[in-house]
């Protein structure tokens, strides 16, 4: 990477760091371990034991890991996971942004802009979309396809949500690889062309290794970002019968419907934990892209034109 | 140089603006002497129970304040709406009250009274607003079962805003067409269901909607499973014992596996999201037979022009009959009929600053004069915690007086305890079970099983 | 795997298909992308809007009513406060450290960041809700612009640090060591050459910051109190019958008007600063 070539010093650093680490210590750590505590008690909103909540050690996540529903969430999430944002949003970013790299003008800026909409747009707005879209009467895709009565939310909840948080999010994927494939000289490309590699190898053999550091960093932030996402419970509240009570809905369901706040602290623990096993996998990947690519690192530069 | 200063003053001047920006606007109060007293609400003008927020914003507030300006006192009255899910406003009001804030009058659901008050969060009347509150004028006005709703361990904490009553709503112009009579009155779970075979040739029509499922929540406990528990005799809470798994439960999932198992239901309707929005649009739009709902259906939802899904026709088309037990005689206390009850109610916040002001103020709102005042500006009849209010109001709808005189004296109230509410999703668990197809004896066992989770055990269960 | 070249015909019909399956695919994903707002194109001006598209019966009524709504307007300018507030935040303290962690090695720098991005998630979730509202109570923050600013601030620190540090690492180091040569400060280098080299970064920043406050519901629910001070997304949820039914024709309307400053804002910076990651090497 770079030396200090701004003459920054680590005095100087520490003091364009430590506004934002004020912050975070602030608004960001000291709630984090506050419920993380909480988790370790048997804390409710209100009742007895909102008055007197009593220590309870591991209690909560011993019943939560133990318990079916939490197991169910679990692997809805995961499911939810790698269907909307590792296949979804990531593939399907990749695809736009691979279409779309050469053309400039007015088609790359509808699709573009559409995207980019459908991830600005306020969550409680797109609910309401969602469900006109996907509505059992009279919904805009059974008026589509000529299937009226097809109740698509509750016969197919999480296709129905593992959909919408792809078109939810694709834009986030979609800009990052855009950016990411200007750093693909085209002249490589070309050669690879010339040299009668099929776009599947092109991609594998000169376009990959060129973005995998994005692929990673993407991938990271996008599966975080969906393991915490909300938004579902505004087509679905997690139903029908729970099968699509993703994580985020499960402790919302637990901590604000029931007001276990201590089992809910729990449970966003754990979910940090999950995150940090996909996080420590996608480090390893980068950590091998780095020593793998360290003698190409070079002059990438200022590719494209 | 060129290169100046600029970028420290630009970053600070924007941090500052940002600051100054945010901070505009934090609430100040006045040391002039005068008493400030907010009082807040799930209402809001323009939005969720708009009647109720305007009722506060331009009735009560002015005539209090100007009532206390003649007596020689300044008081200010500020009103803080909310427009949200009830359990969203449950966590704000638990949150606030938690930290020693918020409002000095509180509008809560009478049944989070327990939960507050075990939390600390709330405490009796008359401790926190001393005599005054024993010699009210109101409380001989206020039926004791309605008096309940405030009541908690023997404790007043609240004074009860109304209540209401649950019914079987039909549709006469469908039982006609089904052969069945204009005046409909079942005596038993049976005649119900017979209702809905008749129905059941009708093309396009849902002969009974009975809420089940998660998806509607407290709608269901509150409009299926509760009465058709009261129906068979038993009460979720009762002698400090939770009603398990036993006979009642599973005759109460029988009857839903009745109507679910046999096409007289639909089962799609119950969980869906937004399913109790479409049964309401479904049953204005006479697609359905036979819905239990409270009074609340017929206030606002298929009220003609005010409702959310109006029936113009409603008074001719829309008969409404008590819910018989399971047979008769079945029901709790031996009754042939039943019914659930709920209401809101107003607490004092214990630390308030100004408590003796705020009971005045909570007093006044509870007035004769006030009740009245709140049910003309929403042109709207109701079921008010007043008897003589209610003698005077409910003369003009016979629906609401049907409910007065018939429903409420064998109606009953769920237990005010902070683990009802989880009870309460189980139960509506088991009778999503019982739509997707489980036997009744299964989500019997599985309830009972989740029962002892939740209440510590199968000492604390009976039935 | 390297054959010969195909011949020139069997090349021109294949170049023909892929032309076709991209405009396909091209389809599709416009048809995609444009299907579900339909809703928010037509619901607005229909006479009778429900929870599906039609084509409506034509009528600005709902506009009308929802401008007659004492909270409507004025929680759109409370969102801009506190939605601006806190992208303003994020934006100059992430530039400020990101950059200061780009240019300087700090051992376990990495591994900070990504602890407080997994931090970031427990916080905006619903389970921290007692935990922020108890703090923001004994830091005078309740009911404050302020409050939102700070909070949503906070979860959202740790992700914008993270990537854009990933545009400040991409940034050519040559011109910040000729203007050290000039004599140039830290600050001044980062605000005459680095902010410029990641604008479109920043600008990114700033719009997704935005959106995300923007669309906030119960974090602001549950600090603001005073409905003057609410913002859009908690006046939306007021739309709503006692008994939770939504009132379409207002909820349409206001779903229109709330939605709409986003876009602008979008467009106005697209346009403005280009709207793209890695700004830095672009072009």
């Amino acid at each position: 990477m770079s030396g200090d070539a701004a003459g920054l010093g680590r005095g100087r650093a520490a003091a364009f760091v430590l506004p934002a680490l004020v912050l975070i210590g602030v608004f960001l750590v000291f709630p984090a371990l506050w419920t993380i505590y909480l988790g370790l008690t048997d804390y409710r909103l209100t009742g007895l034991a909102a008055a007197d909540p009593q220590v309870v050690g591991l209690d909560n996540y011993t019943t939560a890991i133990g318990d079916e529903r939490f197991q169910g969430s679990l692997w809805l999430t995961v499911q939810f996971v790698i269907g909307s944002a590792i296949i979804g949003q990531a593939g399907l970013g990749f695809a736009i942004a691979w279409t779309m790299r050469d053309r400039r003008g007015p088609v790359r800026r509808v699709v573009e802009g559409l995207v980019l909409l459908s991830w600005i747009l306020p969550g409680s707005v797109v609910a309401f979309l969602w469900i006109a879209l996907l509505d059992r009467d009279g919904g805009t895709l059974n008026t589509l396809l000529g299937t009226p009565e097809n109740a698509w939310l509750l016969d197919n909840p999480m296709l129905s949500i593992i959909v919408f948080n792809t078109w939810r999010g694709t834009a986030f994927s979609m800009m990052l690889y855009a950016a990411a494939l200007e750093n693909v000289p085209p002249s490589h490309l070309e050669t690879a062309r010339l040299a009668g590699a099929s776009t599947f190898q092109q991609l594998r053999d000169v376009v990959l290794p060129r973005i995998k550091g994005h692929v990673l960093t993407n991938l990271l932030l996008i599966s975080l970002w969906t393991f915490n996402d909300f938004t579902p419970f505004l087509l679905t509240a997690g139903g029908p019968e729970g099968r699509s009570e993703i994580l985020p809905v499960y402790v919302y369901n637990v901590a604000i419907g029931d007001g276990q706040l201590g089992v809910g602290a729990a449970v966003s623990f754990l979910i940090l934990a999950i995150n940090l096993v996909f996080a420590l996998a996608y480090l390893r990947l980068i950590r091998g892209r780095n020593r793998a690519e360290a003698p190409l690192q070079a002059p990438s530069g200022r590719g494209g034109g | 140089m060129r290169l100046t200063r600029r970028p420290a003053k630009t970053l600070a001047a924007l941090a500052a603006s940002t600051l100054v920006l945010a901070a505009c606007g934090s609430g100040g109060g006045s040391d002039d002497g005068s008493v400030t007293l907010t009082i807040t609400a799930n209402a809001i003008s323009g939005g969720k129970n708009a009647n109720g927020a305007d009722w506060i914003k331009t009735w009560v507030i002015p005539r209090f304040e100007a009532a206390q300006k003649a007596a020689g006192r300044q008081v200010h009255v500020l009103f803080q709406p909310n427009g949200v899910d009830d359990e969203q406003y449950k966590t704000k009001m638990a949150l606030d009250l938690k930290s020693k804030r918020g409002a000095d009058i509180i509008d809560m659901d009478g049944i989070w009274i327990g939960e507050f008050a075990q939390a600390g969060y709330i405490k009796p009347l008359s401790e926190t607003a001393g005599a005054a509150v024993d010699s009210w004028e109101g409380w001989t006005q206020i039926p004791q079962a309605v008096q309940g709703l405030g009541i908690f361990e023997g404790k007043k904490y609240a004074l009860p805003v109304g209540t209401d009553g649950r019914v079987l709503y039909y549709n006469k112009a469908l039982f006609k067409k089904a052969g069945l009579p204009a005046e409909w009155q079942p005596k038993s779970w049976q005649e119900i269901i017979d209702a809905g075979n008749a129905l059941k040739k009708l093309p396009g029509v849902t002969p009974i909607q009975i809420n089940a499922g998660t998806a509607m929540g407290e709608a269901t406990t509150m409009q299926g499973a509760l009465p058709l528990l009261a129906g068979a005799g038993a009460e979720v809470h009762t002698g400090g014992k939770w009603t398990g798994g036993g006979q009642a439960v599973k005759a109460v999932l029988g009857f839903y596996q009745q109507i679910y198992g046999s096409g007289l239901g639909d089962p799609q309707l119950q969980q869906e999201a937004k399913g109790r929005d479409k049964s309401f649009l479904e049953f204005s739009e006479n697609k359905i037979g036979i819905l239990a709902e409270g009074d609340y259906f017929w206030r606002s939802v298929i009220a003609p022009d005010i409702g959310v899904a109006p029936m113009a026709d409603r008074d001719d088309v829309v008969g409404y009959a008590m819910i018989p037990a399971r047979q008769p005689g079945g029901g709790i206390r031996g009754q042939d009929f039943v019914s659930m009850s709920g209401g809101s109610a107003r607490v004092l916040n214990p630390f308030s600053e100004n408590a003796a002001a705020a009971w005045e103020l909570l007093a006044f709102m509870h007035s004769a004069e006030a009740t009245e005042a709140e049910l003309a500006m929403a042109d709207e009849a109701r079921i008010t915690a007043r008897t003589d209010v209610n003698d005077k109001v409910l003369a003009d709808d016979p629906m609401l007086g049907f409910i007065s005189e018939k429903v409420l004296p064998l109606t009953a109230y769920r237990p005010p305890l902070a683990v009802y509410p989880q009870v309460s999703t189980a139960l509506q668990e088991a009778t999503a079970a019982i739509v997707s197809g489980t036997s009744p004896d299964e989500a019997a066992a599985t309830y009972q099983r989740k029962l002892e989770g939740l209440v510590g055990g199968a000492g604390n269960t009976a039935g | 795997m390297n054959g010969p070249m195909a011949p020139t015909g069997r090349r021109y019909v294949g170049h023909l298909l892929s032309r076709l399956a991209l405009t396909a695919l091209l389809a599709v994903v416009l048809a995609f992308f444009a299907l579900p707002m339909l809703w928010l194109a037509t619901a607005p001006f229909d006479a009778t809007p429900g929870i599906h598209v039609s084509l409506p019966e034509f009528t600005l009524a709902n506009f009308g009513a929802i401008l007659d709504n004492p909270y409507a307007l004025g929680s759109l300018a409370n969102s801009v406060i506190q939605a601006g507030g806190a992208a303003a935040l994020v934006v100059v303290l992430s530039a400020l450290a990101a950059y200061a962690l780009s240019r300087v090695r700090v051992p376990g720098r990495d591994a900070l960041l990504y602890l407080l991005l997994l931090m970031s998630s427990i916080v905006t979730g619903t389970a921290a809700m007692v935990p922020i509202f108890e703090l923001a109570n004994r830091l005078n923050l309740i009911d404050t612009h302020l409050g939102v600013i700070l909070v949503t601030s906070g979860g959202l620190l740790p992700a914008a640090i993270f990537i854009l540090k990933d545009f400040m690492d991409g940034t050519p180091t040559s011109y910040e060591e000729s203007a050290r040569v000039f004599g140039a400060g830290p600050l001044q280098i980062l605000w005459h050459i680095v902010v410029p080299l990641v604008r479109p970064g920043l600008a990114t920043i700033a719009v997704w910051a935005v959106a995300g406050v923007w669309g906030g519901f119960l974090l602001q629910f549950i600090l603001i109190r005073d409905p003057e001070r609410a913002p859009g997304s908690v006046i939306l949820y007021t739309l709503y019958t006692e008994g939770g039914q939504p009132n379409l024709s207002l909820i349409a309307a206001f779903s229109l008007l709330y939605s709409l400053p986003v876009v602008v804002m979008y467009l106005f910076v697209s346009t403005k600063y280009g709207f793209r990651f890695h700004g830095g090497i672009k072009r």
